[in-house]
């Protein structure tokens, strides 16, 4: 088995072989005699050989090669009127257009250059590994998938501009999403509440008038206006559930769920595990989002019981909600998960769905970092107080060999100064002298290097790290 | 006559007509405050007759009135608390519910509109007895809906159990459903024995029993 992928991998050497044979010249012609359409072509080739061995890499010897590619042009749409624009120029059908697009789109990709550099270097590095390869077929191919991975693997850059393409297109959601939501309220508003003030008002100016002449009138017109006052606020109370519900504003997700969970129709189980609040931003969006999928549990899978549970995992705040219902939900059916997911990634949040036909549901949603670590939050972790004793001895005692021992001793031996003072290596025989001065400096630099970094280490453990985006459907 | 009351409100205007509105009925008002922390102490040195407590105080405006009432029926068990709120929650008054113990009212604000009701909820929470909002109580029978002994109930029980959990004596609720009150107490008769509870001539301690029956589920 192990061998057999040994064998397979030295195989596709001679395919790499085939391949640059083509792609060369391919390469050629498109730069060097114009022939750009082979220019498109050539890169699908190289990507497809460097594609199978990510996946080899990753499926044989576990290391993960993320794909550095950046994302295919979205399709051209036409103008209102029908025709294409491209820069300046208009045209009829869409190809050159597309054509233009996807050809930036393969040249300005620095990885499509940094995948040609592997395949010309590949089948050399094959051959030089390929005793290893078939002597050790375990160890060889994890050298190898190492080797790929210093080629094939994203840059921090194109990391980076990954994240900002993310970023980009989370707040864009977030955008719409908080827009919709102001365009609810402000309808909520605008039909409900000032429609009722407006009535209200017009009894008031009707009682005004009676108030004189048909006092009973103007009596029976007042209570009535009490009335309408009293709905007015019915309505303006639901609205203010909708932006942000009290019980959440007042004690939080926990509680929030709980009074949520006792006035659903489902009987529903809450489990709240949480040291400290998270961020209110946070807090809404999970609170929607059980709201969202205990009614979904209600109204499309025909639940009878559900499970909330509410914890945190090293800063993640995690929710699973379950239900007894029928199942199969599905987020492309259009039911609110698609919502749920928009308004969790704009928090770097995933959402996770288990749900088979005939169910039971579960649903995860996962958002990181969202609560304050234990202590401060974002401070570095602080140091063991023996670590900190260890620094401020060093940094106490460095200068000693460092200094006097080593950098004066040398001093007052390249100039010849007869005096021999406390510097310990000046009293030892001649030849012993130099090694004993350079070690004394090697001990000093040694500990300067060490108090600098101890803390520094310790520090680094805290830094940012991508998140986790897996969205699993089932 | 039990008629010392404190009240404890942030907004300046709602404080001042409650202020106002209590004194018109005959009510000493022997404190007004406005935060979480005075009325704590209001409640526990002045051992007023009866309180009207926003949910939502100073500092916090969270739900600094609620803790503050809660904290002083620990400390002082069946201290008469009319509680009120722009919001009911069922989570609130379950929670105001459990000691189990009367005097106790959770309505709200816009009650205060109908002053002879707003008065007569005070009083009955003086009293010893409870004041609960109708939409509390409707939220309560909704999430009791697969409760079978309830479902087993005739519509006409079922309001007046409603009311009767509102906290009215047999007379109010007489009034109220246009019933005669040995009819009501007929209904009620076969309301505790539906229900499975031990039947008792005391107004409250009726209300509190159905109240607590309610919440246990």
């Amino acid at each position: 088995m192990r061998f057999g992928r040994a064998m397979l991998l030295l195989a596709m050497a001679f395919v790499e072989v085939g391949i640059l044979l083509v792609a060369l010249p391919m390469l050629t012609l498109a730069f060097a005699f114009g022939m750009v359409f082979l220019y498109p072509p050539q890169v699908m080739m190289v990507r497809w050989a460097a594609e199978l061995t990510r996946r080899w890499a990753r499926e044989w010897a576990g290391v993960e090669i993320a794909p550095p590619y950046l994302p295919k042009p979205p399709p051209v749409q036409p103008q209102p009127d029908g025709w294409y624009r491209h820069d300046r120029t208009l045209y009829k059908t869409p190809r050159v257009p597309e054509w233009s697009n996807r050809w930036k789109w393969l040249i300005s990709d620095t990885a499509s250059w940094r995948d040609s550099l592997w395949l010309l270097w590949d089948p050399m590095v094959k051959i030089t590994l390929a005793p290893l390869l078939i002597l050790l077929p375990r160890v060889g191919v994890r050298l190898y998938a190492l080797w790929a991975r210093a080629l094939l693997a994203p840059t921090a850059a194109s990391l980076l501009a990954g994240r900002v393409r993310h970023l980009d297109r989370v707040r864009n959601l977030a955008n719409d999403t908080q827009a919709a939501e102001m365009r609810r309220i402000e309808r909520d508003l605008h039909d409900g509440t000032q429609a009722r003030l407006v009535a209200l008002g017009m009894t008031i100016g009707a009682v005004e008038e009676l108030i004189e002449k048909d006092p009973k009138a103007a009596k029976a017109l007042l209570a009535k206006a009490r009335d309408a006052s009293a709905d007015t606020l019915t309505e303006l109370r639901r609205v203010v559930r909708g932006i942000h519900p009290p019980v959440l504003a007042e004690r939080g997700i926990g509680d929030a769920v709980r009074a949520m969970a006792m006035d659903s129709p489902l009987r529903v189980e809450v489990d709240v595990d949480l040291p400290h609040r998270p961020e209110a931003p946070v807090e809404a969006a999970a609170y929607f989002a059980v709201s969202e999928l205990l009614s979904n549990a209600a109204r499309h899978g025909r639940a009878e019981r559900a499970r909330v549970d509410i914890s945190q995992h090293d800063g993640d705040l995690r929710i699973t909600v379950e239900d007894d219902g029928l199942g199969g939900a599905d987020p492309a059916k259009g039911s609110g998960l698609a919502g749920i997911e928009r308004r969790l990634a704009a928090f770097d949040g995933v959402l996770a769905l288990h749900s088979p036909p005939g169910g039971p549901t579960t649903v995860t949603m996962e958002l990181p970092r969202s609560l304050p670590e234990k202590g401060s939050s974002g401070a570095v972790p602080k140091m063991p107080l023996w670590k900190t004793c260890v620094v401020v001895f060093l940094w106490l005692t460095a200068w000693c060999p460092f200094f006097p021992q080593g950098m004066v001793a040398a001093i007052f031996k390249v100039f010849s100064i007869d005096e021999k003072a406390w510097f310990l290596a000046l009293y030892l025989p001649e030849p012993w002298q130099w090694p004993v001065i350079a070690l004394m400096m090697l001990v000093g630099g040694t500990m300067y290097a060490a108090a600098v970094l101890i803390p520094a280490t310790h520090s680094q453990k805290s830094q940012w790290a991508p998140p986790r985006l897996s969205f699993n459907r089932c | 006559m039990l008629n010392r009351v404190l009240i404890a409100e942030d907004l300046y205007l709602l404080r001042d007509g409650l202020v106002r509105l209590l004194q018109a009925h005959d009510f000493t008002v022997v404190g007004a405050v406005e935060t979480g922390p005075e009325l704590l102490k209001a409640l526990i040195e002045l051992r007023p007759d009866v309180s009207v407590v926003d949910v939502r105080l100073p500092p916090t405006l969270t739900d600094e009135g609620l803790k503050a009432s809660l904290e002083a029926r620990r400390k002082i068990p069946g201290l008469p608390i009319l509680v009120l709120s722009q919001h009911v929650e069922q989570l609130y008054a379950r929670e105001l519910l459990a000691d189990g113990t009367g005097g106790i009212g959770y309505l709200l604000k816009d009650r205060v509109f109908n002053a002879d009701q707003f008065v007569d909820a005070v009083r009955r929470v003086a009293a010893g007895g409870t004041a609960m909002d109708p939409e509390v109580i409707s939220k309560l029978l909704a999430s009791n809906a697969r409760n079978e002994p309830l479902a087993a109930l005739t519509p006409r029980e079922r309001e007046v159990l409603e009311v009767m959990a509102e906290g009215r004596s047999n007379a109010a609720i007489a009034q109220r459903l246009y019933l005669s009150e040995s009819a009501v107490a007929k209904h009620t008769a076969n309301i505790f024995a539906k229900l499975d509870l031990a039947p008792s001539d005391d107004d409250n301690r009726r209300v509190l029993a159905v109240l607590t029956y309610l919440n246990s589920r």
